[in-house]
């Protein structure tokens, strides 16, 4: 961090000029009166010209720099200290369970010192004051890397694939992945796909509030978490987020199922076409869908390679064709996920270009921007023509799954792959990502 | 009579009163509580917040210790997914940052060039988010208390928080309708130096608050913290004292309560008392109650609590000693051992034998205890771990009083006594609220608002005293009563005669309060009906009191409804001139005579009283008897 975080222009010379930093006590004397206070960093979007310092009293106030006002310094700054208090004993007997952590609110801090956001708490950090969970299991943690979740690539879902097969392999009985909760959804996909059928509970969690405050969900979302690493009768990637606004339920989703469905509120993930497969209330974990992989069962499979050529579309009315040949030859796209209307539909003015890439050997796939429900491309004649030019109907997958699924089976099968052995991979169901059977919702 | 000059009190004032702006502090929910309304209900739990500067703040660990569960209930009308704290709060409300700097200007205050809000943590529950937002809009300026100018501090601009609906044992009930309405707080130097003076500079700043013609009026809209001090004593805040009048009595009983504290210091320093004297050796003494003829006590035991008991070295006659009635050493400990231990109360030695137990038990209590004649013994009777909280804090609290005072916050009462609350919050508490930008504040914005300044309540007295030929009486208790700016809304609305309309919004209502009935319930929008119906001569003025009577009796329904279910609709024009002419005959001989028309006019009013205005009845019956004498 800079000595004068976020200070610029005149404010920043003044600054300079006295000598002072972020943190050291200061006098400002303007035209309006004197005010003394610790300097503090300054917002990069605010305007300029400004300076800020903490009163004695604990509040902010900006000063404008203008003609005649002085600084000086009277103290320098006190070292900042984050002092977690020390992270409680561990209980032998417990089960042992991995936290693993790769950035997002859920392991973010504001300095509050400077004001600046500070880099990612340490997965230890969160343990101390959580301390909840050593009455849980047996933690370990680490922190893999440090990421805003939308900069996330698939060579990170690979980072954290191997992660946690190195935890597996190494005997943990579960493993928790604190993570930004904006692409959350996709991660667990993508990890559902690369550690199909695992021994043991992966756990994806995330926090709408951020750890700082008083009211923030990370603590209840991660004690879940653990509690469903450790403690799950199935061995599955899973989404671990609040059920509702209240703190009482967390509900434990299905990876290859969950979306994030609100910008800012805690129950923002909902699993789509599925029931949660559990929910952790304070009687505990309640399972609500008996099928599942079982905890230590013996058909895991890791694979862990995905190709990004592969892209998601949404179709809108008018939307030109061509934009699919165009994204194919610039971006080398191997394969297309559409968005289409309703049951599974795009413009037929789309069906002499999807044949056309279907016959260089690209895979088109049909999912639904209606989100719930499974495409049916042979109620209308629409349909029949698109399936007929090759576009393959994905049934009630998840748009976003399908997308993941694409890159993984793509990286899966190479660079040679043909598209028959795409399309096979793409419509048989790995891990439940598809369902033959459809059920009433909002009840 | 206290010399509080001699005892050098110093009193520093913060008046909080809510802001009349359409919309929160920081979403776009209406401030007005909505009735009706789709009432959604949720579970939260709080955790502390470690402070980054290293430090715990003592407030924090308080409610920290005592987590509860809350259930907040939002009522869509006015709460939305930012109170739920569900959403990133909205940009500052720049009505109410408008109003505050207002209230600064007439203050003489400085306002500071960039606004922050800030975080102040408060994990009790009524704030959803754990904090309560709040920024400094200005700082310096003054009031005039009397004689005496008192500097103002700070002028802060803050959310609401919500209401409490019920506290139980494990959980807390929260209505989030008043949650982030725009609270501005006025804090003076701490130089006020008696209970009257306190009052003259709380009604000051009340005064100026006013003359903004933004604020909310009514019950709970004001609420007025004090920190007092005496020489020797402590910083003692004390929160929510609600009504004006109340301020004098609650500085006279922290200043009576400070120097019994110190009495009682003194007299434990003589009677030679050292903290390291004060050990923690709790003793069950259960089984001492085990035939025990108290009724509490047995009730409890079978509820399967237990008893135990600590002996205060040296303590006894120093609980009950009462030198001012109701404040005693062994209140305060109560109090301690009720807010840490979450127990119903304690017993001590001082106070018995009574509640049911025996002299015996005492004594078998003391020997338990190994007590001598002048140590006192304090009694919990409930779980074991609740005990311990209780009679720990009850230690601390008895260590304390060897030193003197203890600084703390406290809660007023209605009588003007106060009640420990917890420690008072350090400075560690304060965060900045990253998710909202500062807001510059221009000098070219502060010099137009400071060109239209509002008119102060005096002016405003002046003028309407002036404009519509009242008493200067009537006016100061129009502004006095806040309804000032109601009746000249209705005034010019309605053009309704306004003394009825000062009459009513002062005299009426001050004598219906008086009478019990809740006419501060009462909408305005009531009242403007009220007139507009007045005026269209549906009904007569001296109707109006029982109309207001029954509307309070029956919340909801309208003017027109007590009207009706009064029977005092006027009846109509033509049907009063019969009557009248019909009365004119049956009078014929007295046409002529001076006296007809008042002999006629209590006849009438015996029949329209209420129904029809007075006035109007004379003029009527005037015309009817010129025309009776024109046709001879
Ligand atoms: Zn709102």
């Amino acid at each position: 961090m800079s000595q004068l975080q976020g200070y610029s222009g005149k404010a920043k010379q003044l600054l300079e000029r006295a000598g002072v930093k972020i943190g050291d006590e200061i006098r400002v004397v303007s035209g309006k009166g004197e005010m003394r206070g610790i300097l503090m960093a300054r917002y990069e979007l605010a305007e300029p010209d400004y300076i800020v310092i903490k009163l004695r009293n604990g509040y902010n106030v900006g000063i404008r720099v203008a003609d005649g006002v002085k600084v000086e310094k009277i103290a320098d700054a006190e070292a900042p200290a984050f002092r977690p208090p020390p992270p409680p004993a561990m209980k032998p007997n417990l089960p042992r369970v991995a936290i693993v952590s790769t950035g997002g609110t859920i392991a973010s801090r504001v300095d509050y010192r400077t004001g600046g956001v500070r880099a990612a708490l340490s997965a230890a950090d969160l343990l101390s004051i959580v301390p909840e969970l050593a009455d849980i299991a047996q933690i370990s943690a680490e922190i893999l890397f440090s990421v805003y979740s939308e900069n996330l690539t698939i060579s990170h879902w690979r980072a954290m694939a191997e992660k946690v097969n190195d935890l597996i392999r190494s005997g943990e009985d579960g493993v928790v992945i604190a993570h930004g909760t904006d692409t959350m959804g996709y991660t667990a996909a993508a990890l559902s796909f690369a550690l199909q059928n695992p021994p043991i509970p992966v756990v994806l969690v995330g926090a709408q509030r951020s750890s700082d405050r008083p009211s923030s969900d990370a603590a209840t979302n991660l004690i879940a978490a653990v509690d469903t690493a450790a403690n799950a009768p199935f061995g599955e990637v899973v989404v671990c987020m609040h059920k509702w606004h209240s703190d009482d339920t967390i509900a434990i989703h299905r990876g290859v199922r969950v979306v994030k469905l609100h910008t800012s509120s805690r129950d923002a993930f909902k699993s789509i076409n599925a029931e949660p497969l559990a929910f952790r209330t304070k009687a505990g974990l309640v399972i609500n869908d008996n099928r599942f992989n079982k905890r230590g069962s013996d058909n895991y499979q890791f694979s862990p390679t995905f190709d990004d050529r592969a892209m998601l579309v949404k179709f809108y009315p008018g939307m030109p064709p061509e934009t699919l040949q165009i994204l194919r030859e610039k971006l080398r796209i191997r394969g297309f996920i559409l968005e289409g209307t309703g049951l599974g539909h795009v413009s037929s003015s789309f069906i002499p270009v999807a044949r056309q890439l279907v016959e260089e050997g690209v895979f088109i796939g049909m999912t639904s921007q209606c989100k719930f429900g499974r495409v049916n491309m042979y109620v209308y004649d629409n349909g029949r023509d698109l399936m007929r030019a090759g576009i393959t109907p994905l049934d009630d997958m998840l748009a976003e799954t399908a997308l993941v699924k694409l890159m993984w089976s793509l990286g899966k099968l190479g660079e040679n792959a043909d598209r028959e052995a795409v399309a096979e991979l793409m419509t048989r169901n790995l891990v439940g990502e598809m369902n033959n059977r459809s059920m009433p919702t909002g009840w | 009579m206290i010399d509080y000059k001699a005892v050098g009190l110093k009193v520093g004032l913060e008046v909080h009163r809510q802001l009349d702006t359409s919309k929160k502090l920081f979403c776009d929910c209406p401030t007005e509580a909505v009735e009706g309304g789709k009432v959604v209900e949720f579970r939260r739990y709080l955790r502390e917040a470690q402070s980054e500067l290293g430090t715990v703040d003592p407030a924090a660990i308080f409610e920290a210790k005592k987590r509860k569960e809350i259930i907040y209930q939002a009522n869509t009308g006015n709460v939305c997914l930012v109170e739920m704290d569900e959403e990133p709060p909205h940009p500052i409300n720049r009505e109410a940052v408008e109003v505050a700097l207002i209230a600064s200007l007439l203050m003489n205050a400085t306002p500071v060039d960039e606004v922050h809000v800030m975080r102040k943590i408060v994990i009790d529950g009524s704030n959803t988010t754990g904090f309560q937002r709040t920024c400094i809009i200005a700082v310096g300026g003054s009031v005039r208390a009397g004689e005496k100018e008192i500097p103002i501090q700070t002028i802060t601009l803050e959310e609401d928080a919500a209401r409490i609906v019920e506290a139980r044992r494990r959980e807390a009930v929260y209505d989030l309708s008043r949650l982030g309405v725009p609270l501005i707080e006025i804090s003076t130097a701490p130089v006020i130096q008696s209970p009257e003076e306190a009052v003259k500079a709380a009604k000051a700043i009340g005064d100026i608050l006013r003359a903004t013609g933004k604020v909310k009026r009514g019950l709970g809209t004001v609420r007025q913290d004090l920190n007092i001090s005496i020489s020797g004593g402590a910083l003692t805040e004390i929160k929510g004292v609600q009504e004006l009048e109340l301020i004098a009595k609650v500085v006279e009983n922290e200043v009576k309560r400070q120097l019994h504290l110190l009495d009682i210091a003194e007299e434990l320093r003589r009677r030679g008392v050292r903290e390291s004297d004060l050990v923690f050796s709790p003793v069950d003494v259960t089984e001492v109650f085990r035939n025990t003829g108290s009724k509490v006590v047995k009730r409890k035991l079978a509820e399967s609590a237990r008893v135990f008991a600590l002996r205060l070295p040296r303590f006894a006659g120093l609980l009950s000693l009462e030198k001012w009635p109701g404040i005693r050493l062994g209140a305060e400990l109560a109090a301690h051992a009720k807010a840490w231990g979450d127990v119903e109360g304690i017993f001590h030695t001082d106070e018995l034998p009574a509640y049911g137990i025996s002299a015996e038990e005492v004594e078998e209590i003391r020997k338990a205890l190994e007590c001598g004649a002048d140590d006192a013994a304090v009694l919990v009777v409930s779980d074991e771990h609740s005990a311990m909280d209780a009679l720990k804090a009850v230690l601390e609290r008895a260590k304390e009083a060897i030193r003197g005072v203890p600084e703390e916050t406290r809660a007023a009462r209605p009588d003007g006594t106060t009640t420990y609350m917890r420690p008072r919050p350090g400075a560690a508490r304060m965060y900045p609220e990253t998710d909202i930008p500062p807001m510059t504040i221009t000098q070219e914005y502060i010099e137009s608002l400071r060109s239209r300044l509002p008119p102060t309540l005096e002016e405003t007295a002046k003028r309407l005293q002036q404009k519509y030929n009242l008493s200067k009486q009537l006016v100061q208790q129009l502004i006095d009563q806040e309804v000032n700016d109601v009746f000249e809304r209705i005034v010019e609305k309605y053009g309704v005669q306004p003394s009825v309309v000062a009459a009513t919004l002062t005299e009426t209502l001050t004598s219906l309060r008086r009478e019990g009935v809740a006419v501060d319930e009462l909408p305005t929008s009531l009242f403007e009906e009220l007139f507009q119906l007045l005026k269209e001569g549906v009904f007569a003025k001296e109707a109006i009191r029982d109309i207001l009577a029954w509307a309070a009796a029956n919340r909801g329904r309208s003017v027109m409804d007590a009207v009706n279910a009064l029977n005092v609709r006027a009846p109509p024009r033509e049907e009063l001139e019969k009557a009248i002419d019909e009365l004119i005959a049956k009078n014929q001989e007295m046409l002529n005579d001076k006296k007809i028309v008042s002999r006629l006019m209590g006849d009438l009013m015996k029949v329209y009283r209420g129904r029809v205005d007075g006035a109007v009845l004379n003029r009527l019956l005037m015309e009817r008897i010129e025309a009776a004498r024109a046709r001879g």
